[in-house]
């Protein structure tokens, strides 16, 4: 990364801009540290929706840039927030364990903790037996790299067959719809290990931070979440800047044309799918512990058609669209659902936004793809382009 | 003259038609060869087996010093190997702008890492510009490939074509939708490629391949018909019965 990169790329500088002044505007109102006008919840929200605002970015690239219509993505962001949220339950778990075993006349043996960590946890599936895959849920270190590896490996894995097939188009977005479904599918299941539809839960109480309020707490992850959004923004701003972006965008509009250029067009798909599985996985990472908890319907195929369409309302094809779209869709989706928006009363029928929003929802990504197929971050360009 | 590209006994059946018939055709290393011949001789059907589009049911495809076979290999490795190819259709990146083009066409090592890690070199822009000047677009190297006349996109595909630095060119219809002085300047062009590697034209229009003036070869029903000077093949009667009809 030089200088001329960010030369090159104002909108770059400009979005570190915004999210800075974002992170210290919240960080004065917040509860945690400053005037308390934003409430704890709140501030979570915003981080959460920083959080989503990664993936987005990362489904820009594969989608707006790459051309991957991949409808799966948010499988990776859940298997990053199951990896953390694993570290997060057991390590709580032990503490309380150990403590409530301190007081016993005979000091417990390490069986009989892990037993009892191991019935703490579940016990709600009916099983008093940690599995295979808690192998390491004791170490923080171990299940951080899980996020990054789990994601990364099932994106190598499943893009290696898919791509090497030379499978495109709708075909491939079926697949990944499959893909995330079959995961999700399996997540229900009791006997899988993690705790089937209970998901895993208490995730917002952070192991050795538990004399923390949760409002410091919740600006930390705030804190932690603009930072990633912030790195991920540059890693992909600077990735797609230069030669490699032309190759990627060049394997979008004419995939047949840059393989007689002698590019070995899977191995690129197959790059940029993994990385952005990867930031996927990240972004879960850091939006489980604020959401508190994490269940397979969570990454259930609606969610990544979620994603897509935030991309699509934002303006894909240009990352701080992709920003706009994930944070002014999410953030609408909550007012909306939360009860926040007054319901309109027509006499004859009542409208309840929490019934009507994904009607909403629908009709302005019908308007969006016929009259404004640049989306949002379409705006932008013009007004841009008119000073 | 050593030969570069050796097709022997190929043939390629699609759904019951014979799209190529026992098809052979050598290319020596410098040539310049016009393939021409009717509708549905197979001549673009030749151009996708030696890329690698198509793979052919019989036959054999070698290629270079070492007689490697073409037919094993992906597209993207035929092309590294030095096989360039244009299309029929113009087809440039119109989204990117010709300097973008025609850098990404660029002879560099195209994995994706050394991608990643490419650096911008002045050696790079150098020869960017000197291919620019020869395709007559030195001034229009940061417009968008899109905006470009359909003659300017056909030269920025032929500038492309000599930015990978192949040992064979295979150009479809080169001259295609070109006013005449255009079609100078292609013949020019394709003229100087031809004296340090081997280029095949395809081309229906006679006036162009006249002015190549080069080794023609007839396709008629996936075969060669005659080969040789075009006044020698136009004096054919079979080259003649296939165009005038019977």
């Amino acid at each position: 990364m030089n200088r001329s990169f960010l030369a090159e790329n104002p909108s770059v500088m400009w979005f570190l801009g915004c999210l800075g002044l974002l992170t210290l505007g919240v960080t004065v109102l917040a509860e945690g540290f400053g005037l308390a006008l934003l409430s704890t919840s709140m501030v979570k929200i915003l981080g959460m929706t920083l959080c989503l605002c990664l993936i987005a970015v990362a489904m820009d690239v594969v989608w707006g840039y790459c051309g991957i219509l991949s409808l799966g993505h948010f499988a990776f962001f859940g298997l990053g927030g199951y990896a953390i949220g694993m570290w997060l339950m057991y390590a709580r778990t032990q503490g309380i364990v150990v403590e409530s075993l301190a007081n016993a006349p005979i000091p417990p043996t390490q069986e009989e903790i892990n037993d009892a960590i191991a019935t703490q946890i579940f016990g709600v599936v009916g099983s008093n037996e940690l599995p295979l895959i808690w192998a390491f849920a004791d170490s923080l270190a171990m299940q951080l790299l899980f996020v990054v590896l789990v994601p990364g490996l099932l994106a190598l894995i499943f893009g290696w067959l898919a791509f090497r097939s030379r499978v495109t188009g709708v075909y491939l977005s079926i697949l990944t719809q499959a893909m995330t479904l079959a995961l999700a599918l399996y997540l229900f299941q009791n006997d899988t290990g993690l705790r089937g539809n209970n998901g895993l839960s208490g995730l917002q109480n952070i192991p050795g931070l538990l004399h923390m309020p949760q409002s410091t707490i919740a600006l930390w992850f705030f804190w932690a979440s603009a930072a990633a959004l912030g790195l991920g923004y540059l890693f992909f701003a600077w990735l797609i800047s230069g030669k490699f972006g032309s190759v990627i965008r060049g394997i979008r509009d004419n995939e047949a044309r840059v393989r007689f250029l002698g590019y070995h067009v899977e191995s690129y798909k197959l790059v940029i799918f993994t990385l952005t599985a990867v930031v996927s996985g990240l972004a879960g990472a850091l939006y489980y512990p604020q959401a508190g908890i994490i269940n397979p319907a969570e990454i259930a195929p609606i969610a990544s058609i979620y994603l897509a369409v935030w991309v699509a309302i934002g303006g894909r094809g240009r990352l701080y669209g992709a920003v706009i779209g994930a944070a002014v869709v999410s953030l609408a989706s909550s007012w909306f659902t939360g009860g926040g928006a007054p319901d309109i009363d027509l006499g004859f029928y009542t409208i309840n936004w929490t019934d009507w929003w994904l009607v909403l929802l629908g009709l302005g990504f019908v308007a969006v793809t016929l009259f404004f197929p640049r989306g949002i971050g379409g705006f932008f360009d013009m007004l841009v382009r008119k000073s | 003259m050593t030969t570069l590209l050796e097709v022997s006994g190929v043939s390629v059946t699609f759904d019951g038609f014979r799209a190529i018939n026992n098809l052979s055709i050598q290319i020596a290393e410098p040539e310049l060869r016009a393939v021409i011949g009717p509708n549905g001789a197979g001549k673009t059907t030749f151009m996708d087996i030696v890329t690698g589009k198509t793979r052919p049911d019989e036959g054999r495809v070698v290629w270079g010093d070492k007689n490697i076979s073409l037919l094993g290999m992906s597209e993207s490795a035929i092309a590294r190997a030095g096989i360039g190819r244009k299309f029929q259709k113009p087809t440039v990146f119109e989204e990117q702008t010709v300097r973008e083009n025609l850098r990404l066409a660029l002879k560099n090592k195209r994995g994706p890492l050394d991608v990643l890690l490419y650096r911008r070199s002045s050696k790079g822009a150098a020869r960017i510009t000197e291919l620019a000047r020869e395709i007559g677009l030195e001034g229009d190297l940061p417009r968008r490939a899109g905006d470009l006349s359909h003659g300017q996109k056909q030269w920025l595909e032929i500038g492309m074509l000599l930015a990978q630095d192949p040992r064979l060119l295979l150009v479809d219809e080169p001259a295609a939708g070109m006013t005449p002085a255009e079609r100078e300047h292609t013949t020019d062009i394709l003229k100087r490629a031809a004296q340090t590697r081997a280029v095949v034209v395809i081309e229906h229009d006679m006036e162009f391949v006249r002015r190549l003036d080069c080794k023609v070869t007839v396709l008629h029903e996936g075969a060669v018909l005659a080969e040789g000077s075009l006044d020698h093949v136009t004096q054919n009667r079979e080259v003649i019965d296939v165009y005038l009809g019977r």
